[in-house]
């Protein structure tokens, strides 16, 4: 393989053990992944199978155990600055103490050596982007929980990150919010070129979203399919949604899903 | 209030010895008179000035060390056994100690006042610093905000919750040390105040004294309370949210 055709973004022979009473849980056992710059990849799995522990090796916020995860040909340590985590606990992981506007500046005030001008700029740029405009001022906990998600987002937005890596963004929404952060997703995705690594337990979400779906083994995960999601742009929540393709695609992540956690999909007669 | 005027009956019957018991009415009275001649607010000044300076040092440093301990295992295993050797030992039986090094002047007061103020500080800073959410310290990490930065932006003020409430303790601790410190050895302050009045059977003065503490300490506290609700505004509403 040449330099030139390299991936954006490759994970090799990752393995994570955690210590735990007992013993050593392994999280994470061999895994082996490519992702495209600009891609949209979705990761499903059954819970406790690893994906989070994935993504926060990608992320540079915990070290793995053995392999690596190089970014454009540089293997990760410590998080890259063009790399942004989203967590799923945004009341968590939004700062109390900060007004939006403030939160949506952080990562632009710690990052980069901007005059005071173009931070102000570009968090407003950001907070109209999300459609928050009006609400600079209020403190996050004053916010629905769609609307401190899409804080969130801005505030990873606001650095210009090449990579998203969104763990359950929007698992802790009601199901209308999180259409609505679908779609600014998808749009922002769009629009801004990004490449967006995203952990989700939904199959119809991962399948709707993305450019690729790969589902994870339970735990110690290990890659257990990896599907192309060949779908037109732009999609739209209930046409996509009907095409036999996507059902196809649906059904044999959900198959892959179940047989692995040794569900049946039909109930006895 | 009904206790003042049970004050005022069981003195001006007798149920109690005049001599040491003086009428509620003759004590406010000799209050007044003090305060319009200035003579407590002279007692005062130096007593505030001792107190506030030895809180700040105490604060400061609670907060500082609080902060190290708490971030960084190396000052945790370095000072935790000095400060849980200093900790249980009351204020004044270290007093005579710091007579023999710092005189009976203000250092000494100071000093006494911010050693008793810096613990409360530093034990609430520390478990402050240890409650912090990871999720929030993730969080800076991926925005690239590591090392003191990541102390300064992040660590401290999600402590701040805690840091108040070990600054509202010291504020108590300060006034109680200040007023010993001044009725061991001084010429002036408001405990000095108060033992004279008592030694000179200016038993009314003596009253009129610890009436001034009294309100000192609520005005004190009533103001702490109004800064910490300022503050904490974010903390207040922020628990409210997730309580619902």
């Amino acid at each position: 393989m040449t330099d030139a055709t390299r991936s954006f973004l490759r994970i090799r022979g990752l393995r994570k053990a955690f210590a735990a009473p007992g013993g050593t849980t392994v999280a994470l056992e061999g895994v082996d992944l490519d992702i495209e710059r600009g891609s949209f990849v979705s990761i499903v799995g059954p819970s406790g199978c690893g994906k989070s522990t994935l993504l926060q090796i990608m992320a540079g916020l915990v070290a793995p155990t053995s392999g690596a995860v190089f970014l454009e040909d540089r293997k990760v340590e410590v998080p890259p600055p063009t790399v942004i985590f989203v967590f799923q606990q945004y009341t968590r992981s939004l700062f109390p103490w900060k007004t939006v506007e403030r939160n949506v500046a952080f990562g632009l005030e710690s990052r980069e050596s901007l005059s005071r001008q173009a931070i102000a700029a570009r968090t407003r740029e950001l907070i109209g982007l999300v459609k928050l405009t009006g609400f600079e001022q209020h403190y996050p906990w004053q916010l629905s929980g769609g609307m401190q998600q899409r804080v969130a987002i801005a505030r990873a937005l606001a650095c210009r990150p090449a990579v998203l890596l969104m763990d359950e963004p929007f698992s802790a929404v009601d199901a209308l919010t999180r259409v609505g952060l679908q779609e600014l997703l998808r749009a922002l995705w769009r629009e801004l070129g990004l490449t967006v690594v995203f952990v989700t337990h939904d199959v119809d979400e991962g399948v709707y979203l993305s450019t690729r779906v790969v589902a994870l083994t339970r735990a110690p995960g290990a890659v257990a399919a990896d599907l192309p999601i060949e779908l037109p742009h732009p999609r739209n929540q209930i046409t996509t949604r009907e095409l036999p393709q996507y059902l196809d695609y649906r059904g044999r992540l959900l198959a892959q899903l179940f047989a692995d956690e040794g569900l049946v999909a039909t109930e006895p007669a | 209030m009904a206790l003042l005027v049970l004050w005022e009956i069981a003195a001006a019957t007798g149920m109690m010895p005049a001599m040491s018991f003086p009428r509620m009415s003759a004590i406010l009275a000799t209050w007044w008179d003090l305060i319009v001649s200035g003579e407590l607010l002279g007692e005062l000044v130096p007593s505030l000035w001792r107190m506030f300076a030895g809180y700040f040092i105490g604060v400061a440093l609670g907060v500082l060390v609080g902060l190290l301990m708490g971030y960084v295992r190396f000052f945790y295993t370095l000072l935790e056994p000095i400060t849980e050797v200093l900790r249980p030992i009351p204020s004044p039986a270290y007093l005579p100690i710091v007579i023999l090094f710092l005189g009976i002047d203000d250092e000494m007061k100071i000093f006494m006042i911010a050693f008793a103020s810096f613990f409360p500080v530093l034990l609430n800073t520390y478990s402050g610093v240890r409650s912090v959410d990871p999720v929030q310290l993730q969080t800076a990490r991926t925005f690239g905000v590591a090392g003191w930065k990541l102390l300064w932006q992040i660590v401290l003020p999600a402590s701040s919750p805690y840091i108040f409430t070990g600054m509202r303790v010291s504020l108590a601790v300060a006034l109680i040390v200040m007023v010993i410190s001044e009725m061991v050895a001084a010429s002036s302050g408001i405990g000095y105040f108060i033992l004279s009045a008592q030694r000179g059977f200016k038993i009314r003065e003596m009253f009129a004294g610890v009436l001034t503490l009294a309100a000192l300490g609520y005005v004190l506290n009533r103001l702490f309370l109004a800064i910490e609700n300022r503050v904490l505004a974010w903390h207040y509403g922020y628990t409210q949210q997730q309580r619902n």
